[in-house]
C-alpha cells in the first residue's frame, strides 16, 4: 500500500512550560522537541501495515519551518521511504489552514491510506486529520485504537464514551490514530544512517487563510495548597466530615 | 444580534449531558452577542423528538428535529451534511460538544463550511464582531486565548466546562429530513461494544475514583470499585502505568494522553501524581489523595490527603461513605 503519514514536531510533553516574553507563545529555551507522540503511533502503524502486507511505500509528510526536517528524518530512520516538507515560516494555530496545505499535497499523491495522530500535543485540537479527509472527499475515521486493512477496506475500532465502536470503510481513507495501538519503534543505527540518504523534498506549503490566532498564553492558576488530613484509617472520619461540610461533595 | 446553532448530541433516544452543556453555552453566546436565538439540531432514531422540550428548558428557542432509523448509530457524514446545510442559513457560531463524536464532527463541519474552528473551549468572550475563546493546550498545561475571525465560527465545548443552566422557554419545533441518507454512509458502524451496564462515563460522572500502581495488581481494583459503588454516582479511572500494564482497559486512562476530566470529586488511590496524570485531572473541583508516600507529588494538588496504607484506608472510607449515603 502507498501510505502517507502526516506528522508534527512538538515539545516534549513532560516538560514544565514557561510563557515567552510577548505572552503569546511558550518559551522554547531548554525544551526538547521531537515527533509528536500520536504521530509516532501513526508512523508505527503505517510501517507495520506495509511490513505485513508486502510491497508498499510509507511517505512522511509535515508542515513546518525548517526544523521539522529533523522530525521527517526520524520518520525515515524508523523506516519511511521518503519525506515531503511543506515549508512555512511558523506553524499557524489554525488547523483548517494546515489541513488545506496537506490536502493540496495529498490529492495527487495516489495514497491508499493517509494516517495522522488523533491530535498534536501543542494545539491539543485534533482538527487537521479529519478536516483533511473532508477536503479530499474521502472517508475519515477519528481516533482509532485498532486498525485492520484487507481487500481495499479498513476495519477500525474507536472508543466512544463508555463503549467501543467498530466501523468499516473503503480505501482510500484518512484515519487518525489513538494511543495504545502500537508502540513506536526506536530507530536503529542502520536506520539512522539510511535515513540520511533517503529523499526529502521541500516545497512551500499552500496554507489556507489563517483565521484563528493566539492572543495570549498563560499558565493555569495553581491549585490552592491542600492539607494532609491525617494518617491511616484513623483519618477517615475527619476526611468524610470535610467532604460533607467543607467541600460539600458527599 | 446573531443566532447560534448547537449540535444536541444524543445516543440512542437519550440526550447526552454534553448536549445540555452546549445549549447552555450557546444561550450565553447568543445573549452576549445581542440576544439572538439558539437553534439546536437533534438527530436520532424515532422517539428522539420527545427530548426536544428539554433543550428548550436549557435555552433553545428552536429545536430542529430529524428522526431517522439511520441515526441510531453515529452517521458522521449525514450529520455533518445536515448541520452544514443549516449553518449556511447564517449563524454567528456553531457549537458542538468536544465528545468522542463531536471531535469527529467539528473538523468535518469546519471543512464543509470553510469556517474557522477552535476545539475544546472552556470559555469565550464576544463583543460586537470580535470573538475570543480560551482553550487549554499543551495537555492542559497552558491556557491559550484565541481570536477567531469569521462567521460562523465552529466551536467545540469541553465537557463539564459549562454547567447546564435552566433558561426555561418553550422551544418551537421544526422537523427536518436528512440532507443525505444516513444509510449511504461510507464509514459504516458495524458494531457497538457496550461497556459494563450502568457504568458511568468518566466524562460525565460527578465522582471519579482512580487507582494507580500503589494498588499492586489488577485484582485490587475491587477496592476502588467498591468505593465507587458506595458513592453510587462514581466512575473508575486509572493511571497510564496501570493501563500500560493491562490491569485496566486503555479507555479508563486519565491523563495527558488519555481522558481529561473535571469531576466534582476526584479520589486518587495509590497514585504518585506523575505530570502525565495530573494533566488529566488537575481541574477537578475537589481532589483527595490516598498514598503511603507523604512526599508523593499528588499531595501537592490534593485538597485533602491521607497518608498510609491504601488497603486499610480505602475499605474504611468505603464503609464511611456507605454510612453517610444512608443518612441522606
Amino acid at each position: 500500500m502507498k501510505i502517507a503519514v502526516c506528522i508534527k514536531r512538538t515539545p516534549d510533553s513532560e516538560s514544565r512550560f514557561k510563557i515567552a516574553g510577548g505572552g503569546t507563545a511558550i518559551d522554547e529555551a531548554g525544551l526538547k522537541f521531537d515527533m509528536d507522540d500520536f504521530a509516532g503511533y501513526a508512523v508505527e502503524v503505517a510501517l507495520q501495515l506495509n511490513e505485513k502486507q508486502g510491497p508498499g511505500e510509507t511517505v512522511a509528510i509535515a508542515v513546518g519551518p525548517d526544523n521539522v526536517q529533523e522530525t521527517l528524518r526520524k520518520a525515515m530512520s524508523m523506516g519511511a521511504e521518503r519525506a515531503v516538507h511543506l515549508k512555512v515560516d511558523a506553524m499557524p494555530f489554525d488547523g483548517l489552514a494546515t489541513a488545506k496545505a496537506l490536502a493540496a499535497e495529498l490529492k495527487t499523491g495516489g495514497f491508499d491510506l493517509i494516517l495522522f495522530g488523533k491530535y498534536a500535543f501543542d494545539t491539543s485540537a485534533g482538527v487537521v486529520g479529519t478536516a483533511t479527509a473532508e477536503l479530499l472527499g474521502v472517508p475519515g475515521v477519528t481516533a482509532v485504537s485498532k486498525l485492520d486493512i484487507a481487500n481495499g477496506r479498513g476495519t477500525a475500532r474507536r472508543e466512544i464514551e463508555g463503549a467501543g465502536e467498530v466501523v468499516e470503510f473503503p480505501l482510500p481513507a484518512v484515519v487518525t490514530i489513538d494511543e495504545g495501538i502500537a508502540r513506536p519503534r526506536y530507530p536503529s543505527l542502520k536506520g539512522i544512517m539510511a535515513a540520511k540518504k533517503k529523499p526529502l523534498e521541500t516545497k512551500p506549503a499552500q496554507l489556507g487563510p489563517v483565521r484563528v490566532t493566539v492572543k495570549k498564553m498563560e499558565l493555569p492558576p495553581d491549585r490552592p495548597p491542600g492539607r494532609i488530613v491525617g494518617q491511616g484509617a484513623a483519618a477517615v472520619p475527619e476526611l468524610v466530615r470535610l467532604l460533607q461540610n467543607e467541600a460539600k461533595v458527599l | 444580534m446573531a443566532n447560534v446553532l448547537v449540535f444536541a448530541e444524543s445516543r440512542g433516544t437519550e440526550l447526552r449531558k454534553v448536549a445540555l452543556e452546549a445549549v447552555t453555552a450557546g444561550r450565553a453566546l447568543a445573549d452576549a452577542t445581542g440576544g439572538g436565538e439558539v437553534h439546536a439540531l437533534l438527530a436520532g432514531p424515532p422517539g428522539i423528538a420527545t427530548k426536544a422540550s428539554q433543550l428548550g428548558q436549557y435555552g433553545a428557542d428552536l429545536v430542529l428535529v430529524c428522526e431517522h432509523a439511520g441515526f441510531t448509530k453515529y452517521a458522521r457524514e449525514s450529520v455533518a451534511a445536515m448541520l452544514a446545510d443549516r449553518a449556511r442559513a447564517g449563524y454567528r457560531a456553531v457549537l458542538i460538544p468536544f465528545s468522542a463524536n463531536g471531535r469527529d464532527l467539528g473538523p468535518r463541519l469546519a471543512a464543509r463550511l470553510d469556517a474557522p474552528i477552535v476545539s475544546d473551549i472552556i470559555s469565550f468572550s464576544a463583543a460586537g464582531d470580535a470573538l475570543t475563546v480560551k482553550h487549554p493546550g499543551y495537555a492542559n498545561k497552558v491556557i491559550i486565548e484565541l481570536e477567531v475571525k469569521g462567521s460562523p465560527a465552529v466551536l467545540s465545548v469541553r465537557p463539564s466546562a459549562f454547567t447546564p443552566k435552566e433558561a426555561s422557554r418553550t422551544a418551537r419545533i421544526e422537523t427536518l429530513a436528512p440532507a443525505v441518507d444516513p444509510g449511504a454512509e461510507r464509514v459504516v458502524v458495524k458494531e457497538i461494544i457496550e461497556g459494563a451496564k450502568g457504568k458511568l462515563d468518566l466524562g460525565e460522572a460527578p465522582v471519579i475514583i482512580s487507582g494507580g500502581r500503589g494498588l499492586r495488581g489488577p485484582e485490587n481494583f475491587k477496592l476502588v470499585e467498591d468505593l465507587a459503588a458506595a458513592f453510587g454516582n462514581a466512575a473508575v479511572g486509572a493511571t497510564r502505568a496501570v493501563t500500560d500494564e493491562g490491569w485496566r482497559p486503555h479507555s479508563d486512562q486519565i491523563g495527558q494522553t488519555g481522558r481529561q476530566v473535571s469531576p466534582q470529586l476526584y479520589i486518587a488511590v495509590g497514585i504518585s501524581g506523575a505530570i502525565q496524570h495530573l494533566a488529566g485531572m488537575r481541574t477537578s473541583k475537589t481532589i483527595v489523595a490516598i498514598n503511603k508516600d507523604p512526599e508523593a507529588p499528588i499531595f501537592k494538588v490534593a485538597d485533602y490527603g491521607v497518608v498510609g496504607d491504601v488497603f486499610e484506608i480505602v475499605p474504611a472510607l468505603t464503609s464511611a461513605v456507605r454510612e453517610a449515603k444512608k443518612g441522606h
